[in-house]
């Protein structure tokens, strides 16, 4: 099969205008197989781009793109578990990427995606969700190479793996974007919307650490498995997904594109995703088993702090 | 003490403290065996098979009861270590096993259909279709929940649900959805949900720096204490960090959790277990906690204020809050 590319959901709360017109660049000139569409980190967020969803639905798949609407990853409230359900009554034939399992007996069977947020790190668990109508399942950010070959010899094409992007680190019922903006998720005013790419947590000696975007807490560094590509098609992995960002995420695409056509070597794309210029340096530490924050080049040891 | 209508999970993590549980009036123990099947995989700690089968005697010779946590995530690969911690727990007369992982809990249910198993607070179910999916899929009689609900929120899925609800009630306190967070893996390449260690002391450092004691969790600074301060263990989720320069403790700070103001909403809220978090913590911490702790449910407490006030000294002058029970925490 050959390998796609997706674009995994928006995390962070962009206004209404830069987020139709990022998903329209996407179904322009984005060279993605699969577009994830939907709020996964806060209910509150969901009115948002609701008037503009027909309209960038509409554009992506006259495009030729897949698109699967993604849920909510922690669902507590009513607020929650309503917009869950309406995601998914909505969807009608396309995909949905279920993001707390609560959503899986609401799919009652019919074709799903498991997303990143619900752990699956082992054959057994994979073989549960693909019994209960899991098309595709994407893997949790810690999961190491050994882990990923091992699911691949249960169900390879079923793998959807992380390969750009900020990843998530963790979700709460409180609001950090709010507390750090010294309110409450009650009284939130959506401070969450002031950050392109997240709001920069460091620490005490001003070191970067992580990135907070309402109530997720996601890696500083941007995930970046170009020089994995090859080992990870060869497992016979064959979705690849690009988390959003501020950055010109088209370019971005067409060079994972690229690597995985074998146009570009891993070594020359990585040099021009640096060149872009992200307010982080890139990682991969996660997978070679050491840090998720660091990055270990080509046949060296972990080098903390990543090296873009 | 079975006739209880409130059960008080306790935790031990030495055969020492599982005793002095039992002793103190622990309806419950819980523990885990000696290795990564368990989330407080710590050197020193945990159950050898036969501390377990003795212990497990202990405990029932005196009415109580015990759990086994089997609560991470089994490594691809090497299901068979987290297959034989269930084998043996079901062989030694556990009464419950604590899973969090779906494909554990489906080799549970296939392999001991008489097993009863209770969903760990690791898998992070927080509504009601979550708890009717491990229900119906692989027959769950109770669910840890995580510990950032409100108590409506517990109230509107104990009304929903027919599976009981266990709830943390006195010690650590994570401020994310547990099994959902890989801080300390981002941090140290060590997880709580895979290798059964969050923040792990092999990779913690305190440097001294001209009077000031910082400690380090990786390579990141997790916070700084004054001289003569009392510097705090570097989890990631309890540090102070910098937001536009200012110092703050961004998620959570170095707080325990002591849920006794709250107890009767709790129970009004239709909780059928309350935990007490500790598994790390020596016998006599234990044994005070449990003591308190019955006497706050079996309200023979004459002085129930009193009695929390023994409680929040056994947390080692750490503040304390109800957490998220109170929606003000969000």
């Amino acid at each position: 099969m050959k390998a796609r590319l997706t674009i995994g959901p928006l995390p962070f709360h962009w206004p209404a205008e830069q987020w139709r017109d990022f998903y329209f660049r996407i179904a322009d000139e984005a060279p993605v197989d699969t577009v994830y569409l939907g709020e996964v980190v806060c209910a509150k967020r969901l009115p948002f781009h609701a008037p503009e969803h027909g309209e960038v639905i509409a554009r992506l798949e006259r495009a030729g793109k897949e698109v699967v609407m993604s849920t909510l990853a922690l669902v507590i409230s009513p607020l929650d578990r309503k917009g869950t359900q309406s995601v998914i009554a909505t969807a009608g034939e396309r995909m949905v990427e279920v993001n707390d399992i609560g959503g899986i007996p609401l799919m009652e069977g019919r074709p799903h995606v498991i997303g990143p947020f619900v752990g699956v790190y082992n054959e057994g668990t994979l073989n549960e969700f693909l019994a209960r109508g899991a098309q595709r399942v994407c893997l949790p950010a810690e999961l190491p190479a050994a882990s990923v070959a091992q699911l691949a010899d249960v169900a390879a094409s079923s793998l959807e793996v992380s390969v750009f992007g900020r990843q998530p680190l963790a979700i709460s019922a409180r609001c950090y974007h709010a507390r750090a903006r010294g309110r409450s998720k009650n009284n939130c005013e959506f401070v969450c919307g002031e950050e392109v790419d997240g709001l920069s947590v460091e620490t005490l000696d001003r070191v970067p650490f992580v990135t907070v975007d309402g109530p997720l807490v996601m890696s500083h560094p941007y995930l970046c498995l170009v020089s994995e590509l090859g080992a990870l098609k060869d497992a016979g992995v064959c979705w690849f997904r690009l988390s959003p960002h501020g950055t010109d995420m088209a370019a971005v695409a067409s060079l994972y594109r690229r690597v995985l056509d074998g146009t570009e070597t891993a070594e020359t794309a990585i040099e021009k995703l640096r060149a872009m210029g992200f307010e982080a340096p890139l990682s991969n530490g996660g997978y070679y088993g050491e840090p998720g924050e660091s990055w270990v080049a080509e046949g060296e040891a972990a080098r903390p702090g990543g090296a873009a | 003490m079975t006739g209880s209508p409130l059960e008080l999970v306790c935790p031990a993590g030495t055969p020492g403290a599982l005793r002095a549980a039992v002793d103190a009036g622990a309806d419950t123990v819980y523990l885990g065996f000696r290795d990564e099947t368990n989330a407080r995989n710590f050197p020193g700690l945990n159950f050898s098979r036969q501390e377990f089968a003795e212990g497990a005697a202990y405990a029932h010779s005196r009415g109580s009861k015990i759990y086994v946590a089997i609560n991470t995530f089994p490594d691809a690969g090497r299901a068979d270590l987290w297959h034989r911690a269930v084998d043996d727990a079901a062989a030694e007369g556990a009464d419950a096993v604590v899973v969090a992982d779906a494909g554990l809990l489906a080799y549970a249910r296939q392999h001991h259909p008489d097993l009863r198993l209770h969903l760990s607070v690791q898998a992070s179910a927080s509504n009601t279709e979550a708890l009717g999916f491990y229900q119906s899929e692989y027959g769950i009689k109770r669910a840890v929940l995580p510990r950032v609900l409100t108590i409506p929120e517990i109230a509107r899925i104990t009304a929903e649900t027919t599976v009981e609800v266990e709830v943390f009630v006195f010690g650590g306190l994570c401020p994310m959805a547990e099994g959902r967070c890989v801080l300390s893996a981002y941090v140290t390449g060590v997880s709580p949900n895979r290798q059964g260690a969050c923040a792990p002391a092999s990779h913690v450092r305190y440097e001294d720096d001209g009077g000031k004691m910082i400690s380090k969790l990786g390579r990141f600074t997790i916070n700084e204490f004054e001289a003569g301060e009392p510097a705090g263990y570097p989890t990631p989720c309890k540090g102070r960090y910098r937001i536009d320069g200012e110092a703050k403790y961004l998620f959570e700070e170095p707080v325990s959790l002591l849920t006794a103001a709250v107890l009767p909403d709790m129970v009004a809220a239709g909780v059928r277990a309350l935990k007490i978090e500790g598994r790390q913590r020596g016998r006599a911490y234990v044994a005070d906690a449990v003591a308190a702790w019955r006497r706050l449910v079996d309200s023979e407490s004459a002085q129930p204020g009193a009695t929390a006030a023994s409680l929040e000294d056994l947390t080692e002058g750490r503040r304390i809050t109800v957490g998220a029970y109170r929606k003000t925490w969000q």
